[in-house]
């Protein structure tokens, strides 16, 4: 599927007549038809005492007094109530949009409460509002005259092609300007010239498509990325919260869990010390203290899987070793000078895109050996891993990339992949050293310097 | 200070968690150690070994406030003082750099990093804490087996066998233990244990303790 394009660059395309381009701009414009009538009215009845001001400041006379007031008035209805009209119609003109412009255009509206007081007094403080009460007036006073005046000019085409026709009937002449048609053969020039112009004609009809619906984007859009940020922010806020949530699963299995089982296993060795050999209940004790201590070693490799302990309290550089100590293969751990600790959150994700990227190595790529490379580079956080295996690692195929990629943009960051067919496959994470999220309540003290 | 028998070497215990606490202190005691004092968290365990001068100190690294590495910063500080106090560290995972933070002080006799796993094998975990009682060095199994799953070491030149060997030395087992667990005479251990030495570029030594040492010193370059 191609990118979705604005309407100014289809306009652009050498093969504009004959996409859809032209057919989008003319649903567009028809349906602009019945929405602008209304507008345009009420605009109308608005701005006419101002232009009877106009006329007669222009004759060199100040307006009357009862113009004046209904100037104010005008002015005054527009103001007061417009703002009423002009958010249900930028929503209808945000919708309409998707005629002609795929992209998607947010609201810059901030969510306002229901309550129709305060819903009012929220609207009007609104920046958004004002700019759609614009929006209002450019579709009642600028588009019906932009659309009256392309209407002359098709009339005006249609004509010219239609010339010969009306001239051989002898019924009437024809005066363009200063040439006047009598006959078939002088309108002949004009005939062709309106089949010039048609297609002139079609790209000026995509203009104004396009141009009202830039209007459309500049003025009902959001221009500030509002929308987005809040998008980013609740994004950053649930990895978060998932974090927070590991974190405390950790926690309670380690200090909980863990503790209670060490115990317990104590405790069976304990009682197997004071068993004989040969009585009836060594066995089964025996067999119990085994499985209490193979119990052990699952839990904590659960544990190490939800955070590892040293990330906690050694940080980055400790954690990459050990979890390069802990791979099947060789992996060598290359920390750059002078990489101080990033936020936890930062920390945790570089981490996980380390442990993500070696179990993809050691899974799929056919590597004999890894190296990790952690460094900072300005305010950005690298984390490399490369291997010597047989490449062709795809984001497209397989979730283990997207969702690393995911996570990694979830903080802000972005992960690239280098991986030709035969290798060797070179992933980088690069990650902010500020975390765009909620900073986190400190569930720890501070670690070590 | 009593080192044959366990009775008589006066112990400190510093572990946060009650259940395992007490547990411990009954295998303690239970082997006829001596718990002076039994805490729950780092600054009471400098308070009470400054007062109580013990013969070993067993204490957990992740302890009070902060739950991170307390009892090993307590345990390194501890032997800055007095370098021969002898301390076993207990840890929740196997962890390099803790090791080595706690072998590198001191003079790195009279230590031990043990896995509280280790606890359950009660009989080795006693044996373990005499050993770094009486000035000897026991490090994990399981850390050593990680030391020497390094890549790019000249380790990779050992052979199945001296791998065995150094594993065991690095324990601190002497060459006749290692000779009756491995079924082979103790000429043939030493025999390995010169050979490894030499292909580490160390310089032999009697002591099985100073071989550990230098074992570890170069595990940890």
């Amino acid at each position: 599927m191609p990118t979705p394009e604005a309407p100014l660059r289809a306009l652009l395309n050498r093969r504009y007549l004959a996409s859809a381009g032209p057919w989008r701009a003319l649903v567009y414009v028809l349906t602009t038809l019945p929405i602008a009538a209304p507008v345009s009215a009420a605009m109308a009845v608005l701005v006419l005492p101002w232009l009877a001001a106009l006329s007669r400041l222009v004759d060199g006379d100040l307006p009357t007094r009862n113009v004046f007031v209904l100037m104010t008035v005008s002015l005054l209805l527009f103001t007061g109530f417009g703002p009423l009209a002009a958010v249900p119609l930028a929503m209808i003109e945000r919708g309409r949009l998707a005629l002609i412009d795929p992209r998607p255009l947010p609201s810059a509206h901030a969510p306002a409460p229901q309550d129709p007081v305060r819903w009012v007094r929220t609207r009007y403080a609104e920046t958004a509002t004002w700019r759609e009460l614009l929006y209002a007036a450019f579709l009642g006073l600028v588009v019906p005259a932009v659309y009256g005046t392309y209407a002359l000019l098709v009339l005006l085409d249609v004509a010219f092609v239609l010339s010969p026709f009306f001239a051989s009937s002898g019924t009437a002449t024809w005066t363009f300007g200063v040439f006047t048609v009598r006959s078939a053969t002088e309108a002949l020039p004009f005939a062709v010239l309106g089949v010039l112009l048609a297609p002139v004609l079609g790209y000026l009809f995509g203009l104004i498509g396009a141009g009202q619906a830039g209007v459309a984007r500049a003025l009902l859009g959001d221009r500030t990325g509002v929308a987005l940020r809040e998008v980013a922010r609740s994004r950053a806020r649930l990895v978060d919260a998932f974090d927070l949530e590991r974190r405390r699963i950790e926690r309670d299995l380690h200090d909980g869990a863990q503790h209670r089982l060490t115990s317990l296993t104590l405790h069976l060795g304990m009682a197997r010390l004071d068993v004989p050999e040969d009585s009836p209940a060594a066995g089964p004790l025996g067999q119990a203290h085994e499985q209490a201590k193979e119990l052990m070693v699952v839990l904590r490799d659960l544990i190490y899987g939800i955070r590892p302990q040293e990330l906690t309290d050694l940080g980055l550089p400790a954690a990459l070793r050990e979890l390069a100590g802990r791979s099947p293969l060789p992996v060598a751990v290359t920390v750059a000078d002078g990489v101080p600790r990033p936020s936890e959150q930062i920390e945790g994700t570089a981490y996980l895109a380390a442990s993500e990227a070696l179990a993809n190595v050691v899974k799929h790529s056919g590597a004999t050996r890894a190296d990790i490379l952690l460094a900072r580079a300005g305010d950005v956080l690298v984390v490399e891993v490369r291997d010597d295996g047989g490449g062709g690692a795809d984001p497209e195929r397989g979730t283990g990339l997207t969702g690393l990629a995911d996570r990694v943009a979830a903080v802000g960051g972005r992960l690239l992949v280098s991986s030709p067919a035969g290798g060797p496959t070179l992933l980088r994470v690069e990650l902010p050293w500020r975390s765009p999220g909620l900073v986190l309540p400190a569930a720890t003290a501070p670690g070590r310097a | 200070m009593n080192v044959g028998a366990a009775g008589g070497i006066r112990v400190v215990l510093a572990e946060d968690g009650i259940l395992l606490r007490e547990g411990l202190l009954g295998v303690l005691s239970r082997f006829g150690f001596d718990v002076v004092a039994a805490v729950g968290d780092a600054e009471e365990l400098v308070a009470v070994v400054a007062e109580h001068t013990p013969d070993l100190v067993v204490t957990d690294i992740r302890m009070p406030p902060g739950f991170q590495d307390e009892g090993l910063r307590a345990a390194v500080a501890m032997r800055r003082v007095r370098p021969d106090l002898p301390v076993v560290v207990l840890s929740q995972y196997v962890q390099d750099e803790y090791a080595a933070a706690l072998l590198d002080s001191g003079d790195g006799r009279s230590v031990g990093y043990l896995l509280k796993d280790r606890v359950a094998d009660v009989r080795d975990f006693v044996a373990a804490l005499r050993t770094v009682a009486a000035g000897g060095t026991v490090v994990d199994p399981d850390v050593i087996r990680r030391l020497l799953q390094r890549p790019n070491d000249p380790l990779a030149t050992l052979s199945g066998r001296e791998r065995e060997v150094l594993s065991l030395v690095a324990e601190g087992h002497s060459n006749s233990a290692i000779a009756a667990r491995l079924y082979v005479t103790e000429a043939a251990v030493g025999k390995h244990v010169g050979n490894i030495l030499a292909k580490l570029n160390l310089p032999p030594a009697e002591d099985t303790n100073r071989r550990v040492l230098a074992v570890l010193a170069y595990l940890r370059a």
